[in-house]
């Protein structure tokens, strides 16, 4: 059986600014999931790693959290992007983007086109 | 930076780690719930629902653990874990505790003690400003065998000029002044200096001013500096005393300024050092003789600064170039044959080089017992380690990581280190007081000895780096436990414990070795005390005890009623007829400060002109010369050898006439009868002002040789001359009987007082005393190396005795097989106390190969014992293997006691 990819170190912070950006307010289990949802069961997220993230995404300032109730009324800690959040989130999506461009340029390349 | 931020980050953790810890572990209690409910509503049982939910969360003590890690600073956390840990186990066990703690206290208690010594002599010895820059700068004549022979004003002038000091100062070695006036008249120690010598030294007055250091007063300036001291003392601090008249000397001098405090004169001894004033001078004038090039001011010191950025060596290389050229320029002055040179001494040492051996033996005994304790206490530890052997075991199994093992060892040792040297530190607080009347009063800097910062500093230093090193062998080999083995053996001895055992053989052996060493050194001091203190002085002190007292020496020679030695003489004659006359008193008689044996600082050397072979002074050899009235000889037991000795007609109208010891009659006339002879012996500057040629002196008498000078010193040539031909101001009265010392003093101060009410009366020893005096500094490291040696030798007999007895409890299974199988008991005994034979006799050689090394080190400190006497050496072998085999006894009488079948039973 083939494993499931490692997420990628520091994408899962990228991973989890998105969908707070994309979702708004979130509580842990709500990202968790979304991720699963997202990569379609191709990437294998040790659920618990979640949360140091969001321990040290918070102490760094990006994202802020205080408890609420979840739609079932448990008390649940919500989580929300921060304006520094916001603009890691975008400087981020850039270098990714661009890293993403190099990659992919280097994958279209065929030994005709460089003689 | 970032490591900086992450170190802060951290840190704030620490404190709020444990928020942050429950604030994760709610996340994922909450996390689990939501997923199970989900879980739930797909369908399946709850109790499958919470697996699987876990499941997909993952390890979570797992993810606690790493998020902590990352978060916290672990070796802080854990040091303050193994803290915790290291107390429990050491209050469990305080048997242990104490003797390890106690062990510790004493190694570092006493190198803390000695450190303190050192601390305020041979590290902080000057209290002036940029001390490295003062230097001694000494005049020697190697050519006739002179050293320190006091240096001119014209050659001081051309010290100053030449450009490599700031500024160079001379300066009397100290003397005693009469200050009148007061209640009693007062004996003081003074000081004449040139006028820049606060300023050489750095130093300024708390009140009024010191001297103008551009004065240039060719006598005396009259101005005088006192000591803070005296100035409390005598003057209770009396803020107007600047204007003050004193009479020092029946000379009126005006207090100019009081010194600051601490201000202590430079000088190694506290005799030199207190010298409470200070008279500015300019060594050039009424009542010093006219400057000469060749007349040499013997007794005085020049104390210089060296120019910013000059090294002494540079400087010294700059000043041979200085003595060659005047050399040159003055042939008559300096002749060839005397060789003379100008050498420069760092104030540092000249000030301390006369202990600095001695304390540097101390150090090196005092680390030879701390390295003991410490051998010692890691000992302890490795016994101990084979108690815990399971407990060790245990806790490998459940999956303790081996360093964490060692870090924890590692706190229980440094704690038990830490806690040594405090309380060591604690008894040396508790007990400094009666520890400083153990150091002889000669050592310089005695006052100066405290326990201060550098010191607490240092004692910390070397209990955190003793703990590391003695705590780091027996905590690694600990935590190499063969885990299956001991558990399997139920901790009852292991495959790891051999090389445990090995270990612990190691470190006796080398405890044996050190106090070996330190019994040869202790050995090798007793006997050259010993040795010193049997030497036949060639004079006896029995019964006998000396008072001083000084004549006033007014600057204006016409002004002295002791001028010339027929007006002294009716004085001393009266103040003896006085003194025969005190209860127990048998002899008496007077003799100056250099006839004191063995109780003066410095002897008066004079160049001592022979006649037809040398001319002048700065040609000849100098020579000691005291001088005593005709009883001298008799009370103190210095047999005549030849010729005659002084009488009572032999006064200052009648020819000179001088006595010499057999030293003088070897060295200076060797295959010729001395007697009849003519010498010349310079006279002092006072003599030099009365009478400008003296006249020849003819040698009556041989007297047999006496170490009058030092216990140590083989014999030196003396020259004596009588006191009723030669006036001195610095009086010895000597009485011989049965006296009261506590009562004499008074009565020989009724007496002379009665004769002249001016004259003070002071130090009233007996012979004996300074005898025993002059050798305080070798008692001292005497006594203390030997009491090092006495430790040693007991904790090494313990370390030797707890390796036999744990070798003994590790074997006991195998011996009582043998015993089962019918061995005889005394194999059984033979056999344990070869153990402690080979140990030992690993200890000795070892240690007398160290022994050998350390005694050729300290050969300058034995008098009369080679550094290698087979006496000591085979003793002190003897001694210690006696030791090892007692130690051993006890426990291999335990082994041959063993019952075989309660032994085997129990395992």
């Amino acid at each position: 059986m083939k494993e499931k990819p490692d997420v990628l170190q520091g994408t899962l912070a990228l991973m989890v600014l998105k969908t707070l950006d994309v979702l708004g307010p979130q509580h842990g289990w709500g990202i968790a999931r979304r991720i699963e949802q997202i990569s379609g069961d191709l990437l294998a997220v040790n659920q618990g790693t979640l949360y140091p993230l969001l321990l040290k995404l918070e102490h760094e300032g990006s994202i802020a959290s205080e408890w609420g109730a979840s739609e079932n009324n448990r008390r649940a800690r919500f989580y929300r992007l921060t304006g520094t959040g916001r603009k890691q989130l975008q400087a981020e999506t850039r270098e990714w983007e661009q890293t993403a461009a190099i990659i992919a340029r280097f994958f279209k390349v065929k030994a005709e086109d460089l003689t | 930076m970032t490591f900086l931020r992450r170190f802060f980050i951290r840190l704030s953790h620490l404190a709020t780690g444990w928020s942050a810890d429950q604030r994760l572990q709610d996340e994922i209690a909450e996390h689990l719930a939501f997923q199970t409910e989900e879980n739930l509503r797909a369908g399946m049982s709850p109790a499958e629902a919470r697996r699987q939910a876990t499941l997909k969360l993952g390890a979570a003590q797992a993810i606690r653990e790493h998020h902590h890690a990352e978060h916290s600073i672990p070796l802080i956390e854990n040091l303050l874990f193994d803290l915790r840990y290291a107390v429990r186990m050491l209050l469990r066990s305080p048997g242990f505790s104490f003797i390890a703690i106690a062990t510790m206290a004493l190694g570092i208690g006493a190198t803390t003690a000695i450190y303190s010594v050192i601390d305020a002599t041979l590290l902080h010895p000057l209290p002036y400003p940029s001390p490295a820059q003062l230097v001694r700068v000494v005049d020697d004549l190697p050519g006739v065998g002179a050293q320190g022979v006091g240096i001119s004003v014209p050659e001081w002038r051309d010290l100053e000029s030449s450009g490599i000091f700031q500024s160079a100062a001379i300066t009397g070695t100290g003397a005693n002044v009469n200050l009148t006036g007061s209640a009693q008249p007062l004996r003081l120690s003074f000081k004449q200096v040139t006028p820049n010598y606060f300023a050489v030294l750095g130093v300024a007055a708390q009140l009024g001013r010191t001297f103008d250091p551009h004065d240039a007063t060719p006598g005396y300036n009259l101005e005088v500096v006192i000591s803070d001291g005296l100035w409390r003392r005598e003057f209770g601090a009396d803020a107007h005393i600047l204007g003050k008249a004193l009479r020092l000397d029946n000379d009126l001098y005006h207090v100019v300024g009081v010194m600051p405090r601490g201000f202590r004169d430079q000088g190694s001894t506290s005799d030199e050092q207190n010298v409470e004033l200070w008279l500015g001078a300019g060594f050039a004038g009424v009542p010093f003789p006219p400057p000469q090039r060749d007349s040499r001011l013997r007794s005085r010191a020049v104390l210089a600064r060296l120019r910013p950025g000059l090294s002494v060596a540079a400087a010294q290389g700059r000043l041979d170039a200085l003595v060659a050229s005047l050399k040159k320029q003055y042939p008559a002055e300096y002749p060839a044959q005397t060789a003379w040179t100008v050498r420069l001494i760092p104030l540092s040492e000249s000030v301390v080089g006369s202990v600095r051996q001695s304390l540097i033996l101390l150090f090196g005994a005092v680390g030879l017992v701390l390295l003991i304790s410490c051998v010692n206490v890691a000992n302890l530890l490795l016994a101990r380690a084979s108690l815990r052997g399971r407990e060790i075991a245990v806790r490998q199994a459940l999956g303790a990581q081996r360093t964490r093992l060692i870090r924890q060892f590692l706190a229980e040792s440094l704690l038990l280190f830490l806690l040594g040297g405090i309380a060591g530190i604690g008894i040396l607080f508790g007990t400094g007081h009666f520890l400083l009347r153990l150091i002889p009063e000669s050592l310089p800097h005695l006052n100066d000895i405290s326990i201060n910062w550098g010191v607490l500093a240092f004692a910390l230093a070397v209990s955190v780096a003793a703990g590391t090193v003695f705590g780091l062998a027996p905590a690694w080999l600990m935590s190499r436990f063969d885990l299956i083995g001991t558990l399997r053996q139920e901790g009852r001895g292991s495959s790891g414990s051999r090389e445990r055992s090995r270990a612990r053989q190691i470190l006796v052996t080398s405890e044996l070795a050190l106090s070996l060493v330190l019994m040869v050194a202790s050995g090798l001091l007793l006997r050259s005390f010993w040795d010193l203190f049997q030497v036949q002085p060639g004079f006896n002190p029995d019964r006998v005890m000396a008072i001083q007292t000084w004549l006033p020496g007014p600057n204006d020679p016409t002004m002295d009623p002791y001028r010339t030695a027929t007006q002294e003489a009716v004085l001393l004659r009266e103040i003896l007829r006085r003194s025969r006359t005190l209860p127990g008193v048998e002899e008496a008689a007077i003799g100056d400060e250099a006839a004191l044996p063995l109780g003066h600082s410095q002897p008066t050397r004079l160049p001592l002109i022979r006649e037809g072979i040398e001319t002048m002074d700065n040609q000849a050899p100098v020579i000691d010369s005291p001088i005593v009235s005709p009883e001298y000889f008799h009370l103190l037991g210095m047999p005549l050898l030849r010729g005659r000795l002084f009488h009572d007609q032999d006064l200052e109208d009648t020819p000179q006439v001088a006595v010499i010891n057999q030293a003088a009659a070897r060295t200076y006339w060797p295959n010729q009868d001395p007697l009849g002879k003519r010498v010349r012996l310079h006279l002092d500057t006072r003599g030099l002002v009365s009478s400008a040629k003296p006249a020849w002196t003819t040698i009556v008498g041989v007297i047999a040789d006496a170490r009058t000078e030092s216990l140590a010193d083989a014999v030196i040539p003396q020259i004596y001359r009588s006191l009723y031909q030669r006036p001195s101001k610095d009086l010895a009265i000597f009485l011989r009987g049965q006296l009261d010392p506590g009562a004499i003093s008074a009565q020989v101060r009724e007496q002379i007082q009665s004769v002249d009410p001016g004259l003070p009366v002071f130090h009233a020893e007996t012979l004996d005393e300074v005898l025993s005096d002059s050798l305080s500094v070798r008692r001292f490291s005497m006594e203390i190396v030997a009491f090092f040696a006495a430790t040693a030798l007991l904790l090494a007999g313990l370390g030797i005795y707890g390796t036999i007895s744990y070798v003994v409890n590790e074997q006991r299974r195998e011996i009582a097989v043998r015993l089962a199988l019918g061995a005889q008991r005394g194999n059984i005994l033979k056999m344990v106390l070869r153990r402690g034979v080979g140990l030992a006799a690993a200890g000795a050689g070892l240690g007398v190969a160290g022994a050998l090394i350390v005694s050729h080190l300290m050969a300058g400190l034995l008098y009369g014992v080679s550094p290698t006497d087979l006496t000591t050496f085979a003793g002190v072998t003897l001694v210690l293997t006696t030791l090892a085999l007692a130690a051993s006894y006890i426990p291999a009488l335990r082994a041959m006691r063993l019952d075989p079948i309660t032994t085997l039973h129990s395992e």
